[in-house]
């Protein structure tokens, strides 16, 4: 009797093992990565009632961390955002699929500028989703100069009043930018300039954030901080003395696009979900939830006022630009990245 | 982890090693006609086995290791010089080109950097001057809780466990908006006419952190080690002829010698690996051990894990010896320590 108690043990102890959830695909699924509250979930609701597809809904907090997950677990992920210089290496590494263009009808409500980016020069493998800029949040109440350069960030009479990023490319691309280089600087001298300046900057920064940022600025607790726009949008809404702008040096623009995984199980129910994200209705949702600027032109149109007149959300062609975006840097140099982004963390 | 395959040996060691695992508890059970105490422990063994051994195993390979997975000492050599891995990433014409226009290795600014160890240094230095004031603090906090004649001992033991019932990183990010500018201290400071202090984004702040989330891990140990001591003997001590002060350092102080060891290893060993403490509390200024481990793995270049396994592996010796040092104090682990 014994014996059987635990050879039934041993055997539930390996069948456990066995892979037993693809007994459960019956249903139609798309498996969507995305950040953390980067979309409007009602849109999914729809999107179900509409289709009969099923979204299960996984999140990252990090670029860094999706890649990690796409690469361990093949097949997981159907539908995933990643950003733009993330699409360019994840293109480079043959991980993406090709999207098929003739079952995204509603591409034709993205504005053609969006398009044929660097990242993806051909359009093969990305739909844009949402798009922004980066740049200074300033309190008017607290900063009586203009702002309109980086240089306020070094400027002494706010000490102690300064948010900085907590994210080595934007903080590095932004000192880059403000002192006349590019943010995809691959000259050492330029990144030890950069390095130098913020070393130089470090006593009168208040703190390095990246999440904390906007509720901090809401409660008015720093004049200056380098902020995304939608962040920006975010905090401006709930603190009415915030103010955003695009420093004249220039500074980042990106675009989060929407990618299929060459390993993906459900290519054809995720281009379903992309064309439906791109539906001018429903574009308009999660840009009115998210406060990131759409490369939706009909969306925009069903916005109006609201949107085109408001120059954080909707920035001129003259600020983008003088804007620059992000490209893959090579894992080798970003060691030197990381070693100059070091010294800035570490310096006392 | 981007490199890092297993290797087909390696789903069959695993293989085998879990065959052999099972087998043996059958055997054991069969050899014992039925369930000894040991055949209970297994399944502990097996977690243990996967979520202890295997990643203590799995840091030492990436120790040892390039991201081809290429045996090396380099990231010992980055441990030691943080700019190394850097200098060694520069392209040969690259180089070339910026020794020709006259630029050294500082220009440039790459030369030997001690980065690494100078955190490790200040990271023991934190964690020791947070484990000495939470001795300060403990002691006689536990003290008093473990006295008979106070009543309200039995009380501040439930004040001491009640905020441990919350999440320590809620607790600390409360801890945050008590310090802020705008924060409950500082309208309290203001009131009392004192002005506005800079309490928070700095490294006070960050040990006012440490010591906020270790103290109980001393307070219990020591707590525990005095209400179990025979009060007869303080007693004793006192019919023969003790004052107060002497039965204290006679008597009590000696017996209660594990519970401060298991104390301060319980708070070292959190307090010298902290990380998310010293971003939430220091604002991204101060940087701990942790924080440069954290760093290595949350990079954008995924290069960086064997970098990280490093220097994981020298605060885990470094732990290790600590705590041998420790068990010499207290052999008999009468603290009820980890160890």
């Amino acid at each position: 009797m014994k014996k059987i108690v635990s050879l039934a043990l041993a055997l539930v102890l390996c069948l456990s093992m066995l892979p037993l959830n693809s007994a459960f695909a019956a249903q139609e699924v798309v498996n969507v990565y995305n950040w953390y509250d980067y979309m409007d979930e009602t849109v999914f609701e729809i999107f179900e009632q509409e289709t009969g597809i099923h979204v299960n809904k996984m999140y990252f907090t990090t670029n860094e961390d999706m890649m990690v997950q796409v690469r361990v677990s093949p097949g997981a992920y159907d539908l995933v955002f990643p950003s733009d210089y993330c699409v360019e290496r994840m293109i480079a590494e043959n991980m993406l699929a090709e999207i098929n263009m003739d079952n995204i009808p509603n591409i034709t409500n993205i504005d053609p500028n969006q398009l044929n980016a660097d990242y993806d020069p051909e359009n093969k493998y990305s739909v844009p989703f949402m798009w922004g800029t980066v740049g200074i949040l300033y309190n008017t109440k607290l900063v009586d100069d203009p702002v309109d350069s980086w240089s306020i960030l070094w400027n002494d009479k706010y000490a102690d009043s300064i948010f900085m990023l907590d994210s080595i490319r934007d903080t590095l691309g932004v000192t880059l930018k403000y002192l006349g280089y590019s943010m995809n600087s691959r000259d050492i001298t330029e990144l030890k300039a950069a390095a130098d300046k913020l070393i130089e900057q470090k006593p009168i920064v208040k703190a390095y954030y990246v999440d904390e940022t906007k509720d901090k600025m809401v409660a008015g607790e720093a004049a200056l901080a380098v902020v995304y726009s939608g962040d920006a949008l975010y905090a401006m809404e709930l603190n009415e003395d915030l103010d955003y702008v695009v420093p004249m040096e220039g500074s980042n623009v990106w675009i989060d696009p929407m990618v299929i995984p060459a390993t993906a199980k459900n290519k054809e129910n995720a281009e379903k979900l992309i064309n439906f994200l791109c539906r001018p209705d429903i574009a308009q949702m999660n840009c009115e939830y998210i406060w990131y600027s759409s490369p939706n032109a009909a969306a925009i149109e069903l916005m109006g006022e609201d949107y085109t007149e408001n120059p954080t959300i909707n920035p001129s062609q003259e600020v983008i630009d003088r804007c620059e975006f992000f490209h893959d840097i090579p894992d080798n140099f970003l060691t030197i990245y990381n070693s100059f982004w070091s010294q800035v963390k570490n310096a006392r | 982890m981007t490199n890092f395959k297993v290797p087909v040996w390696g789903y069959w060691m695993m293989g085998i090693g879990f065959a052999a695992f099972v087998a043996m508890l059958i055997a054991y059970i069969h050899k014992n006609r039925g369930f000894r105490r040991p055949v209970f422990a297994s399944p502990y063994v097996l977690w243990l086995i996967v979520f202890t051994v295997i990643p203590c195993f799995l840091v030492a390979y990436f120790s040892f290791t390039d991201p081809q997975g290429n045996f090396t000492f380099d990231n010992f050599k980055n441990f030691w010089d943080s700019n190394y891995n850097a200098r060694k990433a520069i392209a040969p014409e690259d180089l070339k080109m910026y020794q020709d226009m006259g630029l050294s290795l500082e220009d440039l600014g790459l030369a030997r950097d001690s980065i690494n160890i100078d955190t490790l240094v200040f990271s023991l230095w934190m964690a020791f001057l947070c484990t000495a004031i939470c001795l300060l603090l403990g002691y006689p906090a536990a003290h008093i809780m473990a006295d008979r004649e106070f009543k309200l001992g039995p009380t501040l033991v439930i004040l001491f466990v009640v905020p441990m019932w919350m999440n320590f990183l809620l607790r600390t990010i409360a801890l945050m908006s008590l310090m802020e500018d705008g924060g409950l201290l500082n309208t309290i400071f203001e009131w009392l006419g004192l002005g506005k202090q800079k309490l928070l984004n700095n490294i006070p702040a960050v040990q006012v952190g440490m010591i906020y989330n270790f103290l109980p891990f001393m307070v219990f140990p020591i707590y525990n080690v005095l209400n179990k001591m025979d009060y007869k003997l303080s007693e004793a001590a006192m019919d023969l002829g003790c004052n107060k002060w002497q039965v204290f350092y006679k008597v009590t102080l000696p017996l209660s010698v594990p519970g401060v060891v298991s104390g301060i290893t319980m708070v070292f060993m959190p307090a010298v690996t902290t990380f998310y403490i010293s971003r939430l509390l220091g604002g991204g200024k101060v940087q701990l051990f942790g924080d440069l481990i954290e760093a290595k793995f949350l990079s954008t270049s995924l290069n960086e894990w064997n970098g990280g396994s490093a220097l994981s592996l020298v605060m885990m010796i470094l732990i290790l010896l600590s705590l041998g040092l420790l068990n010499k104090v207290d052999p008999d682990n009468e603290g009820g320590g980890m160890v």
